[in-house]
């Protein structure tokens, strides 16, 4: 059994198709050369600003290295055919924006329930509803968390630069087929669209990981049991003779459908949620500028780190102690390094482009003799290092 | 009780800790059931080479989880659109969807119409049984025209859906259609389909005693099998008939064969071409 895109054959192509150095080049492109280095082979896709150079990138470059790109009819099916294709052993992209993103999430919970690996890129633009269609926006914070119905763990994670969006789509790839469960991206229209350094490594200086298979038949046999007790089950791929069963359905450990016993229901939900909780330092990342002594903490995520960091390079310039902490991953928050920063800080800022989604993540985690402050920008623009340092000194 | 399944020889291609079914008494979901169990068995088919996906629903249930293949129980009415993926991940196993009307034609009819144009090798047996069956016997789009159902009380007043005639002009390889009165035509069919390379469909007419028979004067399963037979025209005669006098007529046979590049075949050669142009191919 393999999964497809680890053969030898894949890493003379990838020497071959992209050498080392350094290009200028999209965001989008850049999370597309990630998947490339991941091992994604599969990408089904449906087209929408500001993704599509993803789906682009991704239409040239697959064929290249013996990979599928498969054009669907929707968001909704290309969503249900990657789960199909991660069955059959393939790692698997898609890349959407809101309105598309808000179609997968049927099938995004689908993919949390039956333990599918597979990574979602939601570049992120202006809404509610078709909005800005093509500018950039942190809207969907909140809808890569709770977007689809019931309780499930989610792992999100959100690139701050084109040359993170490279790395950070290889760990999704990592954390996905690790913790045999659906990664999102959240990437915003802004840096997909910017063209900027990004260095293109050697294949060797890229460290990937790949699914758990079973042992043996009788792991086979339990396609959603825990045999190593880390509650992630080895998966047994389709076409290798093993009748596995696979339902969105409350399923016992065999896979066989169970909707009428509490306790089946309970054991396999929580266990799904145990195995996100558990492997923390699977996904767990976040960034830290100025920490050690800031009394003015920033928070920011994704694109919106990047102007948060020039002010707070500012406003060290001009003796005020202020400090960034960048939350790569977003889902599930880094709840207690956030809790830790609160307790010395004095006065707390979270920049973001939205009317206050993090903020709320942020809020759990400290006292109320902080003072918290969201500066919120919509419209399309992104937020300035001025506007960010104004806040700052207002503090300060 | 073990000695009724050793009496079925279908029944080793059952998943038996699955058993009974879930279908009520007098169901054609059986009859599908057997009549595809049959085609594999004629085929000599190993289901180790089968890929069964399913949506929700009653005729979801047919094949997943009581058949004994890898399979597949999706979200409502996209079990076409994943196996795609697993088709395109499989290209050489036998990749099949079963399902009901509503899921597949319904919610689902943008994937049954996408996979017929694009050909790709996949055989979706589609159960029409005109009903919700399971959620509770409302209207579907293939509710015959005045019929009743929990949710048109007084009458339908939509035209339903010609499933089959619309495949078929998507681009279908191969579309057949027979009803669960016509079990060695349909086991035909079947077989034709798994072996038809490109995207093939069987349509099923089936009955529904519990949820569509009895609020339309046919309680019993026979009575609904009686009404079968005495209203499909083979699809030769019905080519001489006028739309008045095929009001009701359910077309029976074979509506198309033909051969058009699958989509598989297709992608796994353009990928040849590809990897020759860039001179990529390991020499």
């Amino acid at each position: 059994m393999i999964i497809r895109g680890d053969e030898p054959e894949q890493v003379r192509l990838l020497r071959k198709l992209y050498k080392p150095g350094n290009y200028f080049m999209q965001g989008n492109e850049a999370v597309a050369y990630g998947a490339l280095f991941a091992g994604c082979r599969f990408y089904a896709g449906y087209p929408i600003t500001p993704s599509s150079e993803i789906a682009e990138t991704m239409a040239r470059e697959l064929p290249k290295l013996h990979g599928y790109y498969l054009q669907m009819e929707d968001e909704i099916a290309s969503i249900a055919a990657m789960i199909g294709a991660s069955w059959t052993g393939f790692k698997v992209m898609t890349a959407t924006a809101g309105p598309g993103f808000s179609l997968m999430q049927e099938n995004l919970g689908y993919a949390v329930m039956t333990e599918t690996p597979l990574v979602l890129v939601d570049v992120q633009r202006s809404g509610p509803s078709t909005g800005q269609a093509t500018k950039g926006a942190q809207g969907d914070f909140f809808q890569a968390r709770w977007g689809t119905h019931g309780d499930h763990p989610i792992v999100a994670l959100s690139p701050t630069s084109g040359q993170d969006a490279f790395w950070e789509t290889i760990r999704a790839f990592n954390i996905a087929e690790r913790l045999r469960t659906p990664v999102v991206v959240l990437f915003d229209g802004i840096l997909a669209h910017t063209r900027e350094l990004v260095k293109i490594p050697d294949v060797d200086d890229v460290e990937i990981t790949y699914r758990k298979l079973p042992a043996n038949e009788e792991e086979a046999r339990l396609p959603f049991g825990d045999p190593h007790g880390d509650g992630v089950p080895p998966m047994p791929l389709f076409g290798h003779g093993y009748f596995t069963h696979v339902t969105g359905s409350t399923h016992k450990e065999n896979g066989l459908r169970d909707v009428y016993t509490p306790e089946v229901h309970d054991r396999l939900v929580r266990r799904i949620h145990r195995k996100i909780e558990k492997n923390r330092e699977v996904y767990e990342r976040y960034e830290e500028h100025f920490t050690d002594d800031a009394e003015i903490l920033v928070v920011s995520w994704g694109v919106t780190a990047r102007p948060a960091l020039g002010a707070v390079l500012r406003a060290r310039e001009e003796g005020i102690k202020a400090g960034l902490f960048v939350p790569k991953t977003v889902h599930p928050f880094p709840g207690e390094r956030m809790r830790e920063l609160g307790k010395r800080a004095r006065a707390i800022l979270v920049p973001e482009m939205n009317l206050g989604q993090m903020i709320l993540e942020v809020e759990r985690y400290v006292n109320d003799d902080v003072l918290l402050k969201g500066i919120n920008k919509i419209g399309g623009v992104p937020l300035t290092v001025e506007e960010i340092l104004r806040e700052i000194r207002g503090v300060a | 009780m073990p000695e009724i399944y050793s009496r079925y020889p279908m029944v080793k291609y059952l998943r038996k800790e699955a058993l009974p079914t879930a279908l009520c008494p007098g169901c054609g979901g059986g009859t599908v059931l057997n009549a595809f169990a049959n085609a594999i068995d004629q085929l000599k088919l190993d289901p180790r080479d089968l890929v069964v996906v399913s949506g929700i629903g009653c005729s979801a249930w047919i094949a997943s989880p009581y058949f004994l293949a890898d399979t597949l129980h999706t979200t409502h009415g996209r079990a076409i659109a994943f196996a795609t993926g697993v088709k395109v991940g499989l290209p050489d196993k036998k990749v099949v969807v079963i399902s009901g009307d509503g899921d597949l034609a319904s919610i689902g009819g943008n994937h049954l119409l996408h996979a017929a144009r694009r050909n790709i090798d996949i055989t979706v047996i589609l159960v029409n049984n005109f009903i919700y069956g399971m959620t509770g016997g409302q209207v579907a789009p293939t509710t015959p025209f005045g019929a009743k159902t929990t949710t048109t009380p007084y009458r339908n007043i939509e035209h339903p859906l010609k499933i089959s005639e619309t495949i078929a002009a998507a681009g279908a390889s191969y579309v057949a259609r027979w009803t669960t009165a016509h079990v060695y035509q349909l086991i035909e069919s079947i077989k034709k389909a798994l072996t038809v390379k490109g995207f093939s469909l069987v349509e099923v007419i089936s009955q529904c005693p519990v949820q569509f028979g009895r609020r339309n004067k046919m309680k019993e399963p026979a009575e609904m099998l009686r009404w079968f037979l005495k209203n499909s025209v083979p699809v030769s005669k019905a080519r001489n008939m006028s739309e008045e006098e095929l009001e009701g007529k359910f077309i029976i046979g074979e509506l198309v064969n033909r051969k058009r590049p699958e989509f598989t075949e297709e992608l796994n050669k353009l990928i040849d071409e590809v990897q020759e142009h860039f001179g990529l191919k390991e020499v």
